[in-house]
C-alpha cells in the first residue's frame, strides 16, 4: 500500500485534485476568502498575547517571546488540523467510498496536506513578524523544515489511526477534542518552559517526552535562536531522553499504518 | 492465468453483512455488550449473496437483474471492487469503471469543467486522457454553454446528463452500471439508446447493466442472470431472463393474497365474511391469443344468499379499468359452502406487452340492474396479474391492438 504504490502517476492526480479543491472550497461564500488562513492564527495569537503576556506577564524577560508565542500558535495549529482534517478525512468522504474504489489512504494524506498549505502560508506571516522583531536567523533555520517534516510525519501517523478507528468508532472525535486541549496545555506555547523547569524539574522535563513539544521547541530554536527556548537536548543528559519522543512518531507511524491497512476494506460497508 | 475471453468471472462469490439491531458504533455500545451476562449478538447475519458464479465474455453486454434487496447491487460492488467477498474471488480483465450511482464526488461549489475533471480523476484518468474525452463529453452532455458555472447553477436533468456523459464517454474497457438509463429528456434518452446500440455492437467493450426495466434488458442485453435471495435463478438469453423476472414479481404478489388481515375498512371487511379470493389457473406470462384465466371463490353460508348473491370481475389494463364483466346473466348455481368460479378473457385484442389485473367482487342482485349492490371486493394489491409477454420490448402504452380499417366514403 505504501511508497511504491502512493507515487503512481493515477494516485497523485487524484491527491492533486483533492487537494486543490478543498483549497478552492475551503473559505467558498466567505468575503475574505483565503486571507482567513492567516487572520485565524493571528488573532488567536492576539488574544494570547494580551491575556498571557500582556496580563499574566508570561514569558517576560525573555526576548522574542511574542514571536516564539506565535510560531508556537502556528505549528500548535497545524498539528490541530492534521489530525483533526486526517480523521474526518475517511468518513467524511464516505458518499465517495461507497461508490468506487480506491486508494483510501490518498484521503487522509489530502487532508493532512491541505493542513500543510496552510501551516506554510501562516508561516510567511511569521516571518514577516520574526524579521520585524529584529530576529537574527543563524544557520541552524536551515534545519527547521526537518522539524517541520517530523510534525508532518507525526500528525500524519495520528491522522491515519484516527481515521480508521473514526469508521467504527465516532466517540473518537470527542475523544481526540479532549486530548488536543489537554495536549495544549502540556506543550510549553504560551508559556515559556523555563517557568516549569523552575516550578518542577521533573515535570518540565516530563513535558519534553512529547514529541509536539520536543518538536516545537526545536522548530522555535532553530528559527528564534538557542539562547532564548530550552530545548530537550539542554534539558537531558542521557541521550536515551532525547529518543523517546522520536521512538514514539516511529512507533505511531507504523501501528498506525498496519492499523489502517488492516482496516481499510471494510471500511466502504462499515461507513 | 487469465482466460483471453473472459472479461469478468465470478467464482463462488458469498457476501455476508452484519446488521447491528441497533446503532454500535459507540464505545459505550461495545462496553456494554462486553459485560451483557447473556452474550447475545447485537448483530444478525444477513447473508446477501450465496455461492454465486458466472463470466462475462469479453464484449458482451451483460444484464444483471433481480428484485430490491435480492443482492444486485452488492455483486456490482463486489465485481467494482467496493466491497470485498468473504469467500470466493472475482477476477477482472482490463480496466473497470464502476457507476454505482451517477455524479460519484460531484460538488455543487466547483464548475461543470472542474467536475468532469474531478470525476474522471477518481475513476484513475490521468488529465491527458481526460483532455482527450473532455470534448466529447460536454459536446454528449449538450452543456457547451454551461461548464464554467457552478454545478449548484445547474438544474437536476443537466447535472445527471453530465454525470451520464462522463459515465459512457469513459475510455474503458469494462463499464459497470447502476439503473441508470431512465435519465434526461426524451432526446437524451434516444442518445444514450443509440450509445447502447452502439456499444453492443463494439467487441472491444463489455458493459454490466443493473436494472428493473426489462425493456432494456431486452432490448440491449446478449445475456443475463436474474438473481433471487442472494442465488442466481436462472442466467441466459435477455428473453427468457426477462419473463422469469416478470413472473418472479407476480409469484410475490399471489403469496399475499387470501391471508387476508385486512386493514382496509368499510365494506371490504365483508371479503373475510364471504372469504372471497382469486387466483390464477393459466401462466401468467403468456402470448398473445391466449386465455387468461382465473378461479375466484367465494363462501356463501345463509340459503337466501343463494339466488341472489353473484361474483363478478373488474380487469384493469395497463392501470385503466376498462372491462367490467358479470355473470348475472348466465344464472348463478351456488351452493353452501364454497363456490368456485373460472373466468377466462382472450389476449386476443390486447396490445403486446400490456399488464392485465384481475380483481374479484361480490354483488347481490337487487330489483333491477341498476339496483345492484356490491358486497365484497379483494384488494388492488390480491390482484391476479397477468403479463403479455412482448417480442419487441416495451409496451408500446396502447391497450387494445389497432385494428380499426379505413374506407373511403365514395
Amino acid at each position: 500500500m505504501k511508497a511504491s504504490n502512493i507515487l503512481s502517476k493515477k494516485n497523485k492526480i487524484l491527491l492533486s485534485e483533492l487537494v486543490k479543491t478543498d483549497f478552492k472550497l475551503r473559505y467558498q461564500g466567505s468575503a475574505l476568502g483565503y486571507l482567513w488562513s492567516l487572520l485565524k492564527p493571528l488573532m488567536l495569537f492576539a488574544i494570547m498575547y494580551v491575556v498571557f503576556v500582556r496580563f499574566l506577564r508570561f514569558g517576560a524577560g525573555v526576548p522574542h517571546f511574542a514571536v516564539a508565542l506565535l510560531l508556537g500558535i502556528v505549528m500548535w495549529t497545524f498539528f490541530l488540523e492534521a489530525t483533526n482534517q486526517g480523521m474526518q478525512s475517511i468518513v467524511g468522504r464516505g458518499d465517495l467510498l461507497r461508490k468506487i474504489n480506491f486508494p483510501k489512504y490518498i484521503l487522509v494524506i489530502s487532508a493532512t496536506i491541505s493542513a500543510l498549505i496552510n501551516f506554510l502560508l501562516n508561516l510567511a506571516v511569521v516571518f514577516v513578524f520574526m524579521i520585524f522583531d529584529g530576529v537574527n536567523f543563524g544557520w541552524s533555520a536551515l534545519l527547521f523544515p526537518l522539524s517541520v517534516l517530523m510534525l508532518y510525519l507525526f500528525s500524519l501517523a495520528l491522522a491515519f489511526f484516527l481515521s480508521a478507528v473514526n469508521v467504527k468508532f465516532r466517540d473518537v472525535g470527542y475523544i481526540w477534542e479532549i486530548l488536543m486541549q489537554a495536549l495544549f496545555y502540556a506543550t510549553p506555547i504560551i508559556y515559556p518552559l523555563q517557568t516549569v523547569l523552575n516550578y518542577n524539574n521533573f515535570a518540565g522535563r516530563l513535558l519534553m517526552l512529547s514529541p509536539v513539544a520536543v518538536l516545537l521547541q526545536n522548530g522555535r530554536a532553530q528559527l528564534v535562536g538557542h539562547e532564548n527556548v530550552i530545548t530537550a537536548d539542554q534539558l537531558f543528559s542521557n541521550p536515551i531522553w532525547l529518543i523517546v519522543p522520536y521512538a514514539i512518531i516511529f512507533a505511531v507511524a507504523i501501528l498506525a499504518a498496519l492499523y489502517f491497512r488492516k482496516n481499510q476494506s471494510k471500511f466502504s460497508e462499515q461507513i | 492465468m487469465s482466460d483471453k475471453g473472459i472479461a469478468i468471472s465470478v467464482k463462488r462469490v458469498s457476501k455476508n453483512f452484519k446488521l447491528p439491531h441497533e446503532q454500535h458504533s459507540g464505545i459505550k455500545q461495545v462496553i456494554t455488550n462486553l459485560f451483557k451476562k447473556n452474550k447475545k449478538r447485537g448483530y444478525e447475519i444477513q447473508n446477501v449473496l450465496d455461492d454465486i458464479s458466472f463470466d462475462v465474455k469479453k464484449g458482451e453486454f451483460f444484464g444483471i437483474v433481480g428484485r430490491n434487496g435480492s443482492g444486485k447491487s452488492t455483486l456490482l460492488k463486489l465485481i467494482s471492487e467496493i466491497y470485498v467477498p468473504d469467500k470466493g474471488n472475482i477476477q477482472v480483465n482490463g480496466s473497470l469503471t464502476p457507476f454505482i450511482e451517477l455524479g460519484v464526488g460531484f460538488n455543487p461549489e466547483l464548475t461543470g469543467r472542474e467536475n468532469v475533471y474531478m470525476n474522471g480523476a477518481l475513476m484513475g484518468f490521468s488529465n491527458k486522457q481526460m483532455d482527450a474525452m473532455y470534448d466529447e463529453i460536454v459536446k454528449f452532455a449538450e452543456l457547451q454553454r454551461f461548464m464554467d458555472q457552478k454545478l449548484k447553477n445547474y438544474s437536476s436533468g443537466m447535472q445527471v446528463r453530465l454525470a451520464f456523459s462522463i459515465a459512457i464517454r469513459a475510455d474503458t474497457d469494462i463499464l459497470v452500471l447502476d439503473e441508470v438509463l431512465a435519465v434526461g429528456d426524451e432526446a437524451f434518452q434516444r442518445k444514450c439508446s443509440d450509445y447502447f446500440r452502439r456499444i453492443r455492437n463494439d467487441k472491444n467493450k463489455t458493459v454490466i447493466l443493473v436494472t428493473h426495466d426489462m425493456a432494456s434488458v431486452k432490448k440491449y442485453c446478449d445475456r443475463a442472470v436474474l438473481i433471487k435471495n442472494g442465488k442466481i435463478v436462472l442466467e441466459g438469453g435477455p428473453l427468457d431472463v426477462a419473463n422469469e423476472y416478470t413472473l418472479i414479481n407476480y409469484d410475490t404478489t399471489n403469496t399475499t393474497s387470501g391471508t387476508t388481515a385486512n386493514t382496509n375498512v368499510d365494506n371490504n371487511t365483508k371479503k373475510d365474511i364471504y372469504k372471497l379470493a382469486v387466483k390464477p389457473i393459466s401462466d401468467q406470462v403468456l402470448k398473445s391469443g391466449n386465455n387468461m384465466t382465473v378461479e375466484i371463490s367465494y363462501k356463501l353460508e345463509e340459503k337466501s344468499d343463494l339466488a341472489a348473491v353473484f361474483p363478478s370481475v373488474a380487469l384493469y389494463i395497463n392501470n385503466a379499468p376498462i372491462v367490467f364483466d358479470t355473470i348475472r346473466d348466465k344464472g348463478v348455481k351456488n351452493k353452501i359452502g364454497i363456490n368456485k368460479v373460472r373466468y377466462s378473457y382472450s389476449t386476443n385484442d390486447i396490445s403486446e406487452g400490456s399488464e392485465v389485473k384481475f380483481i374479484a367482487e361480490l354483488w347481490r342482485r337487487g330489483q333491477y340492474r341498476d339496483s345492484d349492490t356490491e358486497l365484497a371486493f379483494t384488494d388492488m394489491k390480491d390482484a391476479v396479474i397477468f403479463k403479455i409477454s412482448s417480442t419487441t420490448g416495451s409496451p408500446n402504452g396502447d391497450i387494445f391492438h389497432k385494428r380499426g380499417l379505413w374506407g373511403y366514403n365514395d
